[in-house]
């Protein structure tokens, strides 16, 4: 038996309160228990940023922290922020640019393009990789997807 | 993978930290930001029975001055240390060097200390600790104790904490006008491990090279100080000559390490590479 701890957090502005195994991964929580599949599982092991959520505002990998260690924390995910409309610019531009194919890698990109645009600074296609380096695309090449962050940053994003 | 059943603690108090880490012994291991123990355990490299998460202590995270002392809380994030005015202005070395830590997300949530912990071969952060000459702050139940960096990696992923011991704080020295830093890396992608790199600090008085500690890593099982090379950078002008000394007796001094990323002739190369890279603005300011 998987030893079990209570957790009370807000997923997208919602309260939540459950038990939650202590091994359990907060990427597989928030798809598995709560159903927010939006959010990826790719490696397992901090490489491909498919699971990038964000934690009390800043984004962070999902599957190298536990659900138990968000418990009192404010936890967004790609349907939040698709749902609130912060990201409304952005995914425009990934639409309009072909920024992604099967899009796999796309909620996590989205959230980690958003951090950096939300810095407010004028950015620089290099600024645009540095940020996105700890996210892996399989099919689109990154050209597009910088072309679609560039695009996004300068309408001032991001409604 | 899904990381193997354990049991999980999260003390508030370092006391209570101390009585578990005493209590289960190296059963246990600390979990600070988990970016390198999550992937650890996520891939089954390690099965301690027993976690005991940091985060929930006070007073673990922070950077202030004192006097001649710049001290780094071990649960500082990475990205704390890279947004500190603090350490723009006094550590330079260290906020430039912590560009190259990872990425954006990971840099969110890892820990300095645990990065420190973790004494990685090809980590940034322990060879600039030992270029800048940096003190660990190691605590117990039994008490704390303090250690030079230089001390305090001891091999790939080993450092001379205990099991029953917690690093709480990195102590620099700084203050002391006519300092000047370098830093290279080389790496296949941004935010990637190092292949190989190099952390210098120069300490330039009156035109001459008064102290030098320069430090690479990725090229053995800890960073390594080159100390031949230093001395032989100490001195008056013309440093270019010295450079030039220092680079052709450089591979002597380094181990022979060889992996998958690169055979140990490359790395080899690569220090001297970098090295140039690092000295050349340096002599051409001075000489
Ligand atoms: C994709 C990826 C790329 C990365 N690239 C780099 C890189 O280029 N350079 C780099 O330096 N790092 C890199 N990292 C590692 C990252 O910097 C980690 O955050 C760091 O090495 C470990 O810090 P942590 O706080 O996450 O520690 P944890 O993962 O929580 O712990 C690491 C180890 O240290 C121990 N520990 C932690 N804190 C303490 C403490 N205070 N006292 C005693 N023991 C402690 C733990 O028990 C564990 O054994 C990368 C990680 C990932 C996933
Ligand atoms: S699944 Fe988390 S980084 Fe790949
Ligand atoms: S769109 Fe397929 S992985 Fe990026």
């Amino acid at each position: 038996m998987d030893e079990m701890r209570h957790v009370t957090l807000t997923v997208n502005g919602e309260p939540v309160s459950r038990p939650v195994p202590v091994r359990l991964s907060l990427v597989d929580f928030l798809r598995g228990d709560l159903g927010l599949t939006g959010t990826h599982v790719g490696c397992e092991h901090g490489v491909c940023g498919a699971c990038t959520v964000r934690l009390d505002g800043r984004i962070v990998r999902g599957c190298l922290m536990l659900a138990v260690q968000a418990d009192g924390a404010a936890v967004e995910t790609i349907e939040g922020v698709s749902d609130s409309g912060e990201i409304n610019g952005l995914q425009d531009e990934f639409r309009n640019r072909n920024a992604l194919q099967c899009g796999f890698c796309t909620p996590g990109i989205l959230l980690t393009a958003n951090e950096l645009i939300r810095q407010g600074r004028v950015l620089t296609r290099e600024d645009v990789r540095e940020h996105l380096s700890g996210n892996v695309c399989r099919c689109t090449g990154y050209q597009a997807i910088v072309d679609a962050v560039m695009a996004a940053a300068s309408r001032g994003s991001t409604p | 993978m899904k990381a193997p059943a354990f049991h999980y603690e999260r003390p508030s108090s370092r006391a209570e930290a101390f009585a578990l880490l005493a209590q289960h012994g190296d059963e246990a291991r600390v979990l600070a930001g988990g970016q390198s123990l999550m992937p650890i355990l996520n891939m089954r490299l390690a099965s301690p029975a027993v976690l005991v998460d940091i985060n929930a202590i006070d007073n673990l995270a922070g950077i202030s001055v004192a006097g001649d002392v710049l001290t780094v809380g071990a649960m500082t994030r990475h990205y704390q240390v890279a947004e500190s005015a603090e350490i723009a202005r006094h550590l330079p070395l260290i906020a430039e060097a912590m560009r190259h830590v990872a990425h954006a997300a990971i840099r969110n949530r890892g820990t300095f200390g645990g990065n420190l912990a973790m004494a990685d071969p090809a980590s940034e952060m322990p060879a600039c600790c030992i270029a800048l000459d940096a003190v660990m702050v190691i605590e117990s139940a039994k008490g704390p104790r303090k250690l030079a960096a230089e001390q305090f990696f001891r091999g790939i992923f080993e450092t001379a904490l205990e099991p029953d011991e917690l690093l709480v704080a990195v102590e620099f020295p700084i203050g002391q006008p006519g300092w000047r830093h370098g830093f290279m890396e080389f790496a296949r992608r941004q935010g990637d491990y190092a292949i190989v790199g190099s952390a210098a600090r120069f300490l330039v008085k009156q035109r001459r090279v008064a102290d030098c500690r320069l430090v690479f890593f990725g090229v053995g099982d800890r960073p390594i100080r080159v100390q031949a090379a230093e001395r032989t950078l100490c001195g008056p002008p013309p440093f270019a000559e010295a450079a030039a000394t220092a680079s052709a007796a450089l591979a002597a001094e380094l181990p022979e390490f060889a992996d998958s990323l690169a055979t140990a002739e490359m790395r080899h190369h690569l220090a001297r590479v970098l090295f140039g890279r690092i000295i050349t603005p340096f002599t051409a300011d001075l000489d």
